[in-house]
């Protein structure tokens, strides 16, 4: 019983840390928006910042997979 | 938790993504020990057999006009040259090859994993916290070989109001030391991420209502895949690269 | 985990008997030895392929072809400076060509002139001494025509008067025609 409710616990933790997905969706997004309303408006400069633009939504990115490794623990190692 | 799916595996739905990341001995069965040659290895080799061809083979000929083979290894040494040079600038060009190296192994790693059946080394956090800890360490003790005591200014942000600089140092100094977890777990997460959907979208695949839908998904996901890969192994380079601009050019 | 793992070789603490995942690979201890070891072997064999043999290859194919590229950028330079030489030696000869035909045309014409007033000049001077022979032959030829008709005249008039039934000597008719014609 104990170790059921443990798992209970675990699972709805294993779901809620998946809304953090949710957050680096809007990250990226703004970025790869930012970037092209940038790039629109300024299309000779668009080029030299496709490494910053990388590296941005690398960032936001990375905050993502740390929730969707937080679920994965949750779900496999506790 | 997870054990107790393998047991009943008569019927339903059966979901083992995690299944495809064991490390196991390539021949025979047994403990794995430090030296066992295990798929991992195997796929670690593989990879650097295709380094090998790639840049070695692959531009045998020397040609001033190059074959594919050769355009594609010059494509990949102008692409990682040019982002060290633009990045650490002119002085950041003696420590390509062992950006080049690092790229090399995980650009193919990626790739390779991504055949059916294959393993990827890259998706395991042991590997690639080996990888960035040891950018971590490298940089910073190339940062102070070169600089001295005054590496110690890159937490210093001398720009900013004299009251702000002890918070904004701290908040630095703790940016600095989440660096190699940050660098080591987006790689390894991202490829864990692709292949487990894969795996999950794969076991969908059982019921035959969804099997369809199942198939385009893993199809829309493996070319996802095949981005992030590419995109994965160029982020680690270049944040590798931005890491080294540190450790030369400290001041802001 | 919840199921005790049977006590089976090639289960561990991380891969159940079924060969299934316990938990995470990723995390599983027992393996960071093994992966870490190749890792860097594999790290090494990669950095001692590039450095040795495909950088510093890449780098010559590389700095050659730019070479060649220089090269063939300043040959076509060289040639196109050639060219231009060849195009002003051009021009210049045309115009050299020009002036001599110039020259020989304008030459030419002096001569013919030159020619052409001797020829002139003869011609007129042959034009006048005929015009004077002519102009004696036709003077003897009316003198003679003169004299001719004075002696017609004479004729004539004798025959005439002869005619009329007269005589008259000659010597008479003469100086009358000749009275006559000078009247």
């Amino acid at each position: 019983m104990e170790g059921d409710i443990v798992q209970m616990g675990a699972y709805i933790g294993a779901g809620l840390a998946c809304m953090g997905m949710g957050g680096a969706a809007v990250g990226v997004g703004n970025v790869a928006g930012n970037y092209l309303a940038g790039a629109l408006r300024n299309p000779s400069a668009a080029a030299g910042q496709t490494a910053t633009l990388f590296i941005g939504i690398a960032f936001a990115e990375a905050l993502g997979i740390f929730s969707f490794l937080v679920a994965l623990l949750l779900m496999f190692a506790v | 938790m997870a054990a107790e799916a393998h047991g009943e595996e008569a019927g339903g739905l059966v979901f083992h993504p995690m299944d495809q990341f064991i490390v196991k001995p390539f021949f025979g069965d047994g403990a794995v020990s430090w030296y066992t040659i295990t798929n991992a290895t195997v796929w670690m080799a593989l990879a650097v057999l295709a380094v090998f061809a790639l840049l070695v083979l692959g531009t045998s000929k020397r040609s001033v006009v190059p074959t594919r083979m050769q355009s594609v290894g010059e494509l990949a040494y102008g692409f990682i040259y040019k982002m060290v040079e633009d990045i650490c600038g002119k002085d950041g060009v003696k420590y390509f090859p062992y950006i080049m190296t690092l790229f090399m192994f995980i650009v193919f790693s990626n790739f390779l994993g991504l055949l059916p059946m294959a393993f990827t080394p890259t998706s395991h956090i042991a590997v690639t916290a080996v990888m960035a800890f040891a950018v971590f360490f490298g940089v910073t003790i190339l940062g102070f070989v070169k600089n001295g005591a005054s590496f110690l200014s890159l937490f210093w942000v001398s720009s900013a109001p004299l009251a702000l600089r002890p918070i904004l140092a701290l908040i630095e100094i703790i940016s600095y030391f989440v660096r190699p977890v940050s660098h080591s777990i987006r790689l390894a997460g991202n490829m864990m991420a692709g292949h487990a959907v894969i795996k999950v979208f794969a076991g969908f695949a059982a019921i035959a209502a969804i099997a369809p839908f199942s198939i385009v998904a893993i199809t829309a996901m493996y070319g996802l895949e095949i981005l992030v890969s590419f995109i994965q192994a160029y982020v680690f380079t270049i944040l590798t690269c931005v890491y080294l601009k540190d450790a030369l050019h400290p001041h802001h | 985990m919840a199921t005790e793992p049977l006590d089976m070789e090639v289960a561990g603490t991380c891969v159940s008997e079924f060969g299934g995942a316990i938990g995470m690979p990723q995390l599983c201890g027992e393996w960071f030895g093994n992966q870490i070891f190749w890792l860097v072997v594999a790290l090494v064999a990669i950095y001692f392929i590039l450095s040795r043999i495909a950088l510093p290859r890449i780098g010559s194919v590389l700095a050659e072809r730019q070479g060649t590229i220089t090269n063939d950028i300043a040959a076509a330079e060289d040639l196109k400076v050639k060219a231009t030489e060849a195009e002003a030696a051009y021009d210049k000869a045309l115009i050299d060509a020009r002036a001599e035909a110039q020259r020989i045309i304008s030459a030419a014409k002096a001569d013919i002139q030159a020619d052409l007033d001797k020829a002139i000049v003869t011609a007129d001077a042959e034009i006048a001494a005929k015009a004077a022979e002519s102009e004696k032959a036709i003077s003897e030829i009316r003198a003679g025509a003169m004299q001719n008709v004075e002696e017609v005249a004479k004729d004539t008039a004798q025959a005439i008067v002869a005619a009329l039934g007269g005589s008259a000597d000659a010597k008479t008719v003469s100086a009358a025609v000749e009275a006559r014609m000078k009247g």
